[in-house]
């Protein structure tokens, strides 16, 4: 029902994400934000069951934070992202998991940019490129096809809207619009939602 | 001892944290005196955030009682209602249908379904009956505990939250509470009134005669500019906010003041938004609010758009009926509007159908009669008387 999709550029990362809060067959939100600043250069996308999301998403939002209070500086987006994936384990087995799926995106001044595919098993992969949800059987092998590790700012937003494209073609969900960021050396850049349209 | 396995009685006093009220599985067996000291006022003085036995609270008795088989529901709990919300220039509509259902059986067809919490927030209840009662008080509870530390009210979004967050560990268990809560945030000083919402207009809706609830205003502040409202005349009619970009006009009010309306369900959803509808008959309140809503309604429309999708939705669906009740909430606080009966709505509206019928066909008749002049008779005509 909802849909993440990150890709990573040489020195950037693009993320979106579905602006749909749904309950049951009511879409009852159209322009709800499924993304979570970590820090400056970080950002959480989160997905699954209802409370889990922003429970869990704004848990580890604000251990980050309190980080860069204690330490002075902030996490790293590996170390963010094997954080989130430990807590993520430690819940697995306990009484309460939680079932979300989570892209974490992020610039790092020494290793660049990364972006982080987690699932609610707690699975953690550094991927090029990755979605998540029923959208993400539509658009991977358009991402395999048409990536390249050098793109882009431009190539990589068309690759973005060719994967939308497909999913308003095929998908039998309806998703109007999706919020776009890019994160760079320079912090996270809001963009334009995509599909650009009357409203 | 056999008896304390059961109660989990040792478990209970190494738990000194206060954590959260017991899932609703321990009122059907033994209670331990213990129990009842959680009950004070003890409970909840720390934010359930510190509660590390996060984990284990749902489960601190069901772990006692794993050998049981899990409780037997006497009967189906069914969630049948339409309650809805939503914000305008000029306040927040909070309307409910008033029919409680279990199952096929109307349990009680005037319940009320919109509580209010404090002067300035109301809210709508669906979900189970039992679940929703018990958490508006700990609710109302909260956000006066909240009030007199701070002195000053919580916003309808902090509400909100605290909600969600108190809920929270009953997530998995049978606590059934989807609750929309309609208010309005900030001051009640003239100042921010003027500067953020229309002033003839609120005057002009008192001037209705809809029954003013006494508790209406709990604090003398409140009742005081009531007061200088009512004195005050001659107040320059501002034209209403047409419907422009309701972004540009949200923005207006600061971001902290104004009207709100705000969705918390028991399984952790928490929407903030404009128009909020919950319940089985939500899906037809949807598609009358969608298309009628406006920013710019004036609070008779606003009125009368609440009434007609509590209406049809009432008409749809089995699990709604009976009454409409209606709040309006403006920064002066709530004010009720007497209960109507929905079966006069229908038959009226059978009523003023037959008339809207009658008058199309005399209107076909007399163009017809014009067109016969000129020598045109068709069987139109003919099927006419």
């Amino acid at each position: 029902m909802e849909y993440l999709i990150g890709i990573q550029g040489p020195d950037f990362v693009l993320i979106a994400a579905d602006n749909v809060a749904a309950s049951s067959i009511i879409q009852m939100k159209h322009d709800y934000d499924k993304m979570f600043k970590l820090s400056e250069k970080i950002l959480l996308l989160c997905v699954g069951e209802a409370g889990d999301t922003v429970q869990f998403a704004e848990y580890i939002q604000k251990n980050v934070q309190l980080y860069k209070m204690r330490n002075g500086y902030e996490l790293s987006p590996a170390a963010a992202a094997n954080f989130t994936r430990k807590n993520l384990a430690d819940y697995l087995r306990s009484r309460t998991p939680y079932h979300v799926n989570l892209l974490l995106a992020g610039y790092d001044e020494a290793d660049g940019p990364g972006l982080y595919y987690m699932d609610h098993l707690s699975a953690l992969a550094k991927a090029p490129f990755a979605a998540h949800g029923y959208g993400a059987f539509l658009t991977l092998s358009i991402l395999d096809r048409y990536y390249k590790p050098d793109l882009t700012r431009e190539e990589a937003v068309d690759l973005l809207k060719k994967c939308l494209a497909e999913l308003n073609k095929r998908f039998i969900l309806n998703l109007p619009s999706f919020t776009v960021r890019l994160i760079d050396k320079d912090g996270i850049h809001d963009m334009e939602k995509l599909p650009v349209g009357p409203k | 001892m056999a008896l304390q396995d059961v109660c989990g009685f040792l478990e209970t006093l190494d738990d000194i944290s206060p954590c959260t009220y017991l899932p609703s599985e321990m009122g059907y067996m033994w209670r331990t005196p213990f129990e009842f000291d959680r009950d004070s006022a003890f409970h909840f003085l720390f934010p359930p955030q510190q509660c590390r036995r996060k984990n284990r609270a749902p489960t601190l008795f069901s772990s006692a009682f794993s050998s049981l088989s899990p409780h037997q529901q006497p009967f189906h709990l069914s969630h049948g209602t339409t309650t809805l919300g939503f914000i305008f220039q000029d306040g927040v509509i909070a309307a409910a249908d008033t029919r409680a259902s279990c199952k096929g059986l109307i349990c009680c067809p005037i319940s009320q379904k919109i509580m209010p919490i404090h002067s300035h927030l109301v809210v709508n209840t669906s979900g189970s009956g039992a679940d929703c009662m018990l958490w508006e008080r700990i609710l109302t509870r909260e956000m006066r505990l909240y009030q007199l530390r701070h002195r000053k009210r919580l916003s309808v979004n902090g509400a909100a939250k605290l909600l969600s967050m108190m809920l929270h560990p009953f997530k998995g268990t049978n606590v059934c509470v989807a609750a929309t809560l309609c208010g309005w945030d900030g001051d009640e000083t003239q100042e921010a009134l003027q500067s953020c919402m229309e002033i003839a207009d609120v005057k002009e809706a008192m001037e209705h005669g809809t029954s003013v609830s006494t508790i209406l205003n709990k604090s003398a502040l409140g009742s005081e500019k009531m007061a200088s409202i009512n004195e005050q005349d001659a107040h320059a009619l501002k034209p209403t906010v047409s419907d422009q970009n309701t972004k540009n006009v949200l923005s207006t009010f600061g971001g902290w003041s104004g009207p709100r309306v705000c969705y918390v369900c028991s399984d952790g959803l928490q929407l903030k938004g404009e128009i909020i509808s919950v319940g089985s008959g939500s899906p037809y309140a949807y598609a009358v609010l969608d298309d009628g809503w406006r920013w710019g309604m004036t609070v008779d429309e606003a009125v009368a758009l609440a009434r007609e999708a509590v209406f049809r939705a009432t008409h749809w669906d089995a699990y709604s009926g009976n009454n409409v009740d209606l709040f309006h909430i403006t920064a002066h606080g709530w004010r009720r509007r007497d209960r109507e009966d929905l079966k006069e709505e229908y038959y009226r509206e059978r009523e003023r159908k037959k008339k809207m019928i009658k008058d199309r066909e005399k209107e076909r008749q007399k163009r017809e009669g014009g067109e016969l002049a000129e020598g045109e008779g068709d069987i139109y005509s003919v099927c006419c008387r």
